[in-house]
C-alpha cells in the first residue's frame, strides 16, 4: 500500500495492513430497505450502492514474506473500540509466519459506523450487522461462492456476538471460534448490568455516547492492569475525535449501546436468540477467554457460553477485566489454540469442522498421551459409591463424628443409614432439577452431612465443588466465582456469605432454618427436605438417573493457594476411583481397618474404602487444634487401625502427648498405619509421633491437590536416607502406578530440559498417574503450562500431553529411584554459579542450636542473586531471649556467633551454599491453610529491603 | 621475564601489594611515589605524578603502567583533588604515549558511578563526573574517562575499580574502623544492615595483574573488582573488630540523622582551617547505610581471575597481623 493511511503513526500497528474497500451494500442496507429486513431480501447488487470499509489485513505482509496462509482469523471488535484492538494478534501471526511457522492471515474489520469505516447515518441492528459483515467477507473471498476457507472467528464484546453470528451462518468455511468477554444470551427479565442500564437510559444515552466521549473513556478506563498508555488511548480515540469528526462520528457508539436487546420486543432479540441457539450446535474447536473483572459482562455470561460450548477451551485471566486484549497476552493464547486445536482439523481433507467425537478424543490426550499412559491394563472402573451400595444392609458404623454428641454418645451413622440417605439425597437433588454435569458447591464442614452430600452428587453425576474455609472469605469468594456453581449447599455462615457477596447458584441449606431466615437467605430447600422428597420418590419406585461413567466429570477441588492463587482442579469419576484404589492398596486399608482422620480429602474417602471412618474432636478448619487425647478417643471409638493427620495436627498431637493416660496409650498402640498428609515432615517429628503409636508403620507421602499421592516413604526409609549425601527431603519412591521424572533447570532457573530419570540432576518434578487430575478448571493456559514433554533415561522423547503434570516443585532422583524434594521452582535462587534450591540449606541451618525454622531466600537481580538465611528462633533459646526487652532485638541481623554457625552449617563444605547474611524473624510467615509452608516470597522481599539498608523491622 | 611495569602510588597500601603481586608474577617492577616505596626488589623513582620530569624518568623503558597514585580523602581542597587525580592521570597518559608504553591499567573506584542510591547486583556503570558523590569520586570519574578515551591501537587501557579494599596494614578503612571502635565511637547506621561488597587487598592486586595480562580482551572497558562475598556492614566491621580484638560497634543511629549530620559537618569543615578529616560526611553516611554489591560475572570471565583469599581468610590474616 502506498500513500497515507488512517493508522499512520499509531503505536503498535503496521500501516501496510490498513486497507479501505468499497463493498456492495448488504441486503437491507439500500435505499428503501428498513433495518431488520435483511433476511427477506434477495442477495445482489442491483442498486450499485456501496459501503466503504476500513480493515487491517495482513495479506500484503504475508505475501511480502512469500508465504501462503493456511487460513484466516476474522477479528471483530466490540463497542466502542475498532480494529486497533487486534494489533497484537496481527503482529504475532506475522511474526510466526516470518519464523517459518504456519501462516494465518488476520482480517480485523472496523464495523460500519465505527472506527474508520463509513458513517452511513443508518441505525444498524444485529441482523443488519451480520449481513454487513457477510457482504464484506464475500467481497474478500472469505465467504460465498469460491471461498477458500478455513476461517476462525475472533470477537470481543458485542463484536463477539457478531463474529459468532457470522460463524453460525458460514459452517462451510468455519474452522474455529475465539471469544474474549462475549455474551450471546441475555435472559429475559434479568436487568441489564448497571453500567449499561445507565448508558441506555434516555437522555443519558445521547449525552454519554454521542455528545461526549464519556462512554469511550469509561471503556478505555476498564483496562486497569496496567492503565493504557496515553498514546494508546489517543489511538482508540483517533476515529472519533477531532474537529473534522464532530459528534456524528460517534453516532455508531450510541447506536450500538441502544442495540442491546434487554427485552423480548427489542428488534435485535430474534437475531440474538438465533445466534445463541446456533452457538450451542457448533462443534468446531472453540476458545473462550475471559477477564473476570468486567462490570458489564459478568461471569454468568461466561457460564452460559461454556454451557453452550462444552468442548471449548476456557481460560479465565484472574485479575484481568473487560479490555482483555489490552491487559493480557491473548495473542499468544490464540496462536497456541490455532496451532494445536484448529490446525490439526483443517489439515485433514473434507469439511473444516471436526466432529464432537474428534474433540472428545483430543480432550483425553490424543495419540501422544496414549503412548505416555502408564503401562499395564487399567483396572475396571468401580465407582466411589459402590461400597455404599454393597453395605446397604449393614447396621455397623460407617461414619462417626466425635465433635458432635447425641444423647451423650458420638454421632454415629450406620452403613444402612448412610447408603439410604445418599440414595434419597440423590433422588431429592434429581427431583429439584439438579442434572448430571451441573456443579454443586459444598460449603459444609466435614462430617456425616458433607459425606452424604458428596456421595449423593457423585452418584447423580453432579460435579462436587470443594473449596475449604481455610482460604478465607476473599479466597473462597474468588473460588466460588471461578467455578460458578449451579447449586450452593452451605450451613448458615456460608449462606450469609453467599448472600452478602452475591455468589452464584441456587441455595440449599445444610441445616434446618426458620422460614424467615430461609427467605432472607434465598434458600430454596434444605438437605433434610431433599432427603425427604427423595425418600418419597424412591418409595414410589422412581428410579435414580443412570450412573455416570468413568470419564464423566466428578469434582472440582481448589488448591490451597499456598503455592500461588487458588486454582480449581477437575477430576473425573475414573480418576477419583483410581485415587481410592492407590490409597487402599498402598496403605492396606480394608473393611476392618477403620480410618481416623481430620484431613478433609481423606476423611471423605472412608466410605469409598468400605471402612468406618471417624473424625476426632477438633476444629476441622484449624488442624493444629487436634490433641493427642482426641486422637486416642477416636481410635478407641472406631477401633481404628489407620490414622491420617496433617503436619500441623501432628505437631500439636506430639506437643500434647503428656495428657495421654494409660488407656489412651494402649489404644494408640493398636494403630498399624500412620500417615502425615498434606506436606512431608521431618524425621524428628515423624519419630515423635511414631513413639505414640509404637505398633504403627509411619508414612510421610508426597503429593499435591493435582495428584494426591505421588511417592511415599516410611520412617525407616527416612532414616535410611539420612545417611545419603543428597540434599533436600527424601520423599521416597513412586506409589503404585505413579511415575516421576525430572525436568532439568537452566541457568535462569527455568525448567526447560526434557524430563528424565537421570539420577542427581536438579530439576522440576514431573508426575503421571491414573489418579492425576483431569485438568485445571477454566484455566486452559495453565493446563498447557503444567503439561510437559517427558523423555526416557536416554533422553529420547517417549510422550507428552496432559497426562504428565509439572508440579512446580524442584528436586532430584537418586541412584535408588528415591525422590528428593528441594523446594519450589518459584523459590529457586539464580546465583552467579547457577540455580540453587532452598531446602537442603534450610535443613542444614535447622541443625544449628536455637534455630526452630530456617528459610533460604535470594536477594538481588536474577542471575546474580546472593543467598540469605532467615531464621526463626526456638522458643526459650538464648537467641529468642536476646530479642525481648524494650531496646534489644531491634536489629533484624543475627548475632555474630549465629551467623558463623549458620555459615558453617550450610556453607561450601556442607550444603554448598555461600550465605552472605543471616537475618532473624521472630516468626516466619506461613500460609493460612496448612500453617506449614513458609512464605518465601514475602521473606525474600523483606530481606531485600533490609539488606538494601531500608529501616524495616518485621517480615 | 614478562617485561617491566611501572606502579604509581606504590607507597600506598594497595600500591605496595600491587608491586609485590607483579614481582611474584615475574615482572620487573619500577615504582613512582613521593616517599620511598619500600618494595624490596623494585626499582624506586621518587616524584609526583604531577611532575612531568619525574614521569618521563619513570616511564622510560617500561612496557606497562599500573596507575594507582591519587588523592584519597573524604574532604579537602577541590583544586588539589583535580590536580592530582585528573591532572596526574592526563600527565601520566601523555608521558606513557611519548615513551612508547603499550599497556595501562588505570585503577579507579566504583564510586565513580555511584550517585548515592543502593547498588544491588549491578555491573560497572559508566563513570559519571557530575553525578558521583564527593570530590574524590568526581575527580576519579573524570580521570577514568580520560584513561579509557586514551585506549587505542598503540596504547591499550583498562580501568579496574576495586571496591572497599582492606587487609593488614590498611591505614584507611581498617585503621579508622579499629581506632574508632576502640574508643567506643563507631556507631552503625540503621544497625548496619546494608549489604556491601569488599575486596581483600591481595585479591585486588591479583586482579590488576590479571587485567594487564588480559588486555587483549579487557582494553577500553571498566571492571568492578570485589571478593564476590557481600556482607552486611555490621558483619564486616564486626569481623574486623573481632579480628583485631577491639570492641564491636554496639550502638546504632538512624541513617537519615547521620546524613543530616554529615551535611552539617561538611559545611563546617569547608569554612574551618586545617587539613584533618571530618568525622562524618554525606558520602560516608551513604556508603555506610546503603547496599552496594556487584555482578562479578563479566569481570571474572574477562579477567580469567577469581579471588584467592576469602573474607574469612582475610580476617584471619588480619588477626595474625594485629596480634602478631
Amino acid at each position: 500500500m502506498s500513500g497515507p493511511t488512517p493508522v499512520d503513526g499509531l503505536p503498535g500497528v503496521d500501516p501496510r495492513d490498513s486497507r479501505v474497500l468499497d463493498v456492495p451494500a448488504a441486503p437491507g442496507d439500500r435505499g428503501g430497505d428498513g433495518p431488520g429486513d435483511a433476511a427477506g431480501d434477495a442477495a445482489g447488487d442491483a442498486t450499485g450502492e456501496t459501503r466503504r470499509w476500513h480493515v487491517l489485513d495482513t495479506a500484503a505482509r504475508l505475501a511480502g514474506l512469500g508465504v501462503e496462509p493456511v487460513g484466516t482469523l476474522l477479528a471483530v471488535h466490540g463497542n466502542p473500540t475498532w480494529s486497533y484492538l487486534w494489533r497484537a494478534l496481527l503482529a504475532r501471526t506475522v511474526a510466526d509466519a516470518a519464523a517459518g511457522r504456519p501462516a494465518w492471515r488476520v482480517v480485523a474489520v472496523d464495523q460500519l459506523e465505527l472506527g474508520f469505516s463509513e458513517r452511513t447515518g443508518r441505525r444498524r441492528d444485529l441482523a443488519q450487522r451480520l449481513a454487513d459483515l457477510s457482504a464484506l467477507t464475500d467481497a474478500l473471498g472469505l465467504s460465498g461462492p469460491g471461498a477458500t476457507g478455513p476461517v476462525v472467528t475472533v470477537g470481543h464484546d458485542w463484536g463477539g456476538v457478531v463474529s459468532l453470528g457470522w460463524a453460525v451462518r458460514h459452517p462451510e468455511v468455519l474452522a474455529g471460534v475465539v471469544t474474549l468477554n462475549t455474551a450471546v444470551h441475555h435472559p429475559l427479565g434479568d436487568p441489564l448490568p448497571a453500567p449499561l442500564r445507565l448508558a441506555t437510559a434516555r437522555g443519558v444515552l445521547a449525552s454519554a455516547t454521542r455528545r461526549t466521549t464519556a462512554f469511550l473513556d469509561v471503556t478505555l478506563a476498564l483496562a486497569r492492569r496496567p492503565p493504557l498508555p496515553d498514546e494508546v488511548r489517543a489511538a482508540y480515540r483517533a476515529p472519533y475525535a477531532g474537529p473534522a469528526g464532530g459528534p456524528h462520528r460517534r453516532d455508531g457508539i450510541a447506536g450500538f449501546v441502544a442495540d442491546i436487546p434487554a427485552d423480548a420486543t427489542h428488534p435485535s432479540r430474534p437475531a440474538l436468540d438465533e445466534i445463541a441457539d446456533g452457538v450451542a450446535r457448533l462443534t468446531v474447536p472453540a476458545l473462550v477467554l475471559w477477564g473476570p473483572r468486567d462490570p458489564v459482562f459478568t461471569e454468568r455470561y461466561l457460564d452460559d457460553l461454556v454451557d453452550r460450548l462444552p468442548h471449548a477451551r476456557v481460560h479465565r485471566y484472574v485479575g484481568a477485566g473487560h479490555l482483555l486484549a489490552e491487559e493480557v497476552p491473548y495473542a499468544d493464547a490464540v496462536a497456541a489454540f490455532v496451532a494445536e486445536e484448529v490446525a490439526p482439523s483443517v489439515a485433514r481433507p473434507g469439511p473444516a469442522g471436526p466432529s464432537t467425537a474428534d474433540l472428545a478424543g483430543r480432550t483425553d490426550g490424543g495419540d501422544a498421551a496414549g503412548a505416555a499412559a502408564p503401562a499395564g491394563a487399567p483396572a475396571p472402573f468401580v465407582p466411589l459409591w459402590r461400597a455404599l451400595d454393597e453395605r446397604a444392609d449393614d447396621d455397623g458404623p460407617a461414619v462417626l463424628d466425635l465433635s458432635v454428641r447425641r444423647r451423650g454418645a458420638p454421632l454415629t451413622v450406620s452403613w444402612r443409614r448412610l447408603a439410604g440417605t445418599v440414595r434419597a439425597l440423590a433422588a431429592g437433588l434429581d427431583a429439584a432439577g439438579v442434572r448430571r454435569g451441573q456443579r454443586v458447591q459444598l460449603l459444609v464442614p466435614p462430617g456425616p452431612t458433607l459425606t452424604a452430600l458428596v456421595y449423593a452428587c457423585l452418584r447423580l453425576g453432579a460435579v462436587v465443588v470443594v473449596a475449604d474455609a481455610g482460604l478465607g472469605v476473599r479466597g473462597l469468594s474468588r473460588a466460588v466465582r471461578a467455578s460458578w456453581p449451579d447449586v450452593l449447599v452451605a450451613a448458615e455462615p456460608g449462606l450469609l456469605a453467599a448472600r452478602a457477596l452475591g455468589w452464584p447458584g441456587r441455595r440449599v441449606s445444610a441445616v434446618g432454618l426458620p422460614a424467615a431466615a430461609r427467605a432472607a437467605l434465598g434458600v430454596e430447600t434444605t438437605v433434610a427436605g431433599l432427603v425427604a422428597v427423595g425418600r418419597v420418590r424412591l418409595a414410589a419406585g422412581l428410579p435414580l438417573p443412570a450412573e455416570p461413567g468413568a470419564d464423566d466429570p466428578a469434582a472440582v477441588l481448589h488448591t490451597s493457594g499456598s503455592t500461588g492463587p487458588a486454582k480449581g482442579v477437575r477430576y473425573t469419576h475414573g480418576q477419583l476411583a483410581a485415587m481410592r484404589d492407590v490409597v487402599r492398596d498402598h496403605f492396606g486399608i480394608g473393611p476392618r481397618t477403620g480410618l481416623v482422620t481430620g484431613f478433609a480429602p481423606f476423611a471423605l474417602l472412608g466410605p469409598a474404602f468400605g471402612t468406618r471412618s471417624v473424625t476426632p474432636v477438633m476444629d476441622v478448619s484449624a488442624p493444629r487444634t487436634l490433641t493427642a487425647r482426641a486422637v486416642a478417643d477416636a481410635v478407641r471409638a472406631a477401633d481404628g487401625r489407620v490414622v491420617f493427620l496433617s503436619p500441623a495436627a501432628i505437631r500439636n498431637v506430639v506437643a500434647t502427648a503428656g495428657e495421654l493416660g494409660e488407656a489412651d496409650r494402649e489404644a494408640l498402640g493398636r494403630v498399624t498405619t500412620f500417615l502425615s498428609t498434606g506436606a512431608p515432615i521431618a524425621e524428628p517429628l515423624l519419630a515423635a509421633a511414631a513413639a505414640l503409636m509404637p505398633g504403627a508403620v509411619p508414612h510421610t507421602p508426597y503429593g499435591m491437590t493435582e495428584c494426591l499421592l505421588v511417592t511415599d516413604v516410611t520412617l525407616e526409609g527416612v532414616r535410611a536416607a539420612a545417611g545419603a549425601p543428597d540434599g533436600g527431603v527424601c520423599v521416597g519412591v513412586p506409589i503404585g502406578p505413579a511415575r516421576v521424572r525430572i525436568a532439568p533447570l537452566d541457568e535462569g532457573g527455568r525448567a526447560v530440559g526434557a524430563a528424565a530419570t537421570t539420577p542427581g540432576v536438579l530439576g522440576e518434578v514431573v508426575v503421571s498417574a491414573p489418579h492425576l487430575k483431569d485438568g485445571y478448571d477454566r484455566l486452559w493456559l495453565t493446563d498447557r503450562e503444567a503439561a510437559r514433554d517427558v523423555s526416557d533415561a536416554e533422553g529420547a522423547r517417549v510422550g507428552a500431553g496432559p497426562r504428565w503434570h509439572r508440579t512446580g516443585d524442584v528436586g532430584h532422583l537418586d541412584d535408588e529411584g528415591r525422590l528428593w524434594i528441594e523446594g519450589r521452582l518459584a523459590h529457586v535462587l539464580t546465583t552467579a554459579v547457577g540455580p540453587v534450591a532452598p531446602v537442603a540449606a534450610e535443613t542444614a541451618a535447622e541443625t544449628v542450636p536455637g534455630v526452630r525454622r530456617a528459610a533460604l531466600v535470594g536477594v538481588g537481580p536474577a542471575g546474580v542473586q546472593v543467598p540469605v538465611v532467615v531464621v526463626e528462633p526456638e522458643a526459650g533459646s538464648s537467641l529468642a531471649r536476646s530479642r525481648t526487652g524494650p531496646l534489644r532485638g531491634r536489629s533484624p541481623l543475627a548475632p555474630a556467633e549465629l551467623v558463623a554457625a549458620v555459615r558453617a552449617a550450610v556453607g561450601p563444605d556442607r550444603a554448598g551454599v555461600p550465605v552472605v547474611a543471616v537475618l532473624v524473624a521472630d516468626t516466619l510467615p506461613t500460609d493460612v491453610r496448612h500453617n506449614s509452608k513458609v512464605d518465601r516470597a514475602r521473606l525474600a522481599a523483606w530481606a531485600a529491603r533490609v539488606l538494601a539498608g531500608d529501616p524495616v523491622r518485621r517480615p | 621475564m614478562n617485561g617491566t611495569v611501572l606502579v604509581t602510588g606504590a607507597s600506598g597500601f594497595l600500591g605496595r601489594a600491587t608491586a609485590g603481586a607483579l614481582l611474584t608474577a615475574g615482572y620487573a617492577v619500577r615504582t613512582l611515589q613521593r616517599r620511598p616505596g619500600g618494595v624490596p626488589g623494585a626499582d624506586d623513582v621518587l616524584g609526583s605524578v604531577t611532575d612531568p620530569a619525574a614521569l618521563a624518568r619513570a616511564v622510560d623503558g617500561v612496557d606497562a603502567v599500573v596507575h594507582l597514585a591519587a588523592k584519597v580523602s573524604l574532604a579537602g581542597d577541590p583544586a588539589q583533588f583535580a590536580a592530582v587525580n585528573v591532572g596526574g592521570t592526563r600527565a601520566l597518559l601523555d608521558a606513557a604515549r611519548d615513551a612508547g608504553v603499550r599497556d595501562v591499567v588505570h585503577v579507579s573506584s566504583p564510586s565513580v558511578a555511584h550517585a548515592g542510591t543502593a547498588l544491588v547486583g549491578v555491573d560497572a556503570g559508566p563513570a559519571d563526573p557530575v553525578g558521583a558523590r564527593g570530590e574524590y569520586a568526581r575527580t576519579k570519574a573524570a580521570a577514568e574517562r580520560l584513561a579509557l578515551a586514551a585506549d587505542g591501537p598503540d596504547l591499550r587501557v583498562v580501568a579496574v575499580r576495586p571496591h572497599l579494599v582492606w587487609g593488614p596494614g590498611d591505614p584507611q578503612l581498617v585503621a579508622r574502623v579499629l581506632d574508632r571502635a576502640a574508643r567506643g565511637r563507631l556507631p552503625l547506621l540503621d544497625h548496619g544492615t546494608a549489604l556491601v561488597d569488599s575486596t581483600y587487598v591481595d585479591n585486588a592486586a591479583d586482579a590488576f595483574v590479571a587485567a594487564l595480562r588480559r588486555l587483549d580482551v579487557t582494553h577500553g572497558q571498566a571492571y568492578v573488582v570485589t571478593n564476590g562475598e557481600p556482607r552486611t556492614i555490621a558483619d564486616l566491621l564486626g569481623g574486623m573488630c573481632r579480628a583485631a580484638g577491639v570492641r564491636e560497634p554496639r550502638w546504632s543511629v538512624p541513617a537519615g540523622a547521620a546524613r543530616a549530620a554529615g551535611a552539617l559537618v561538611e559545611a563546617v569543615w569547608a569554612r574551618r582551617p586545617g587539613t584533618d578529616e571530618p568525622p562524618m560526611t554525606r558520602f560516608l553516611a551513604e556508603q555506610l547505610s546503603t547496599a552496594h554489591w556487584f555482578d562479578q560475572r563479566r569481570t571474572r570471565a574477562d579477567l580469567a581471575w577469581t579471588p584467592a583469599v576469602t573474607v574469612d581468610e582475610g580476617l584471619d590474616r588480619l588477626a595474625h597481623a594485629v596480634r602478631g
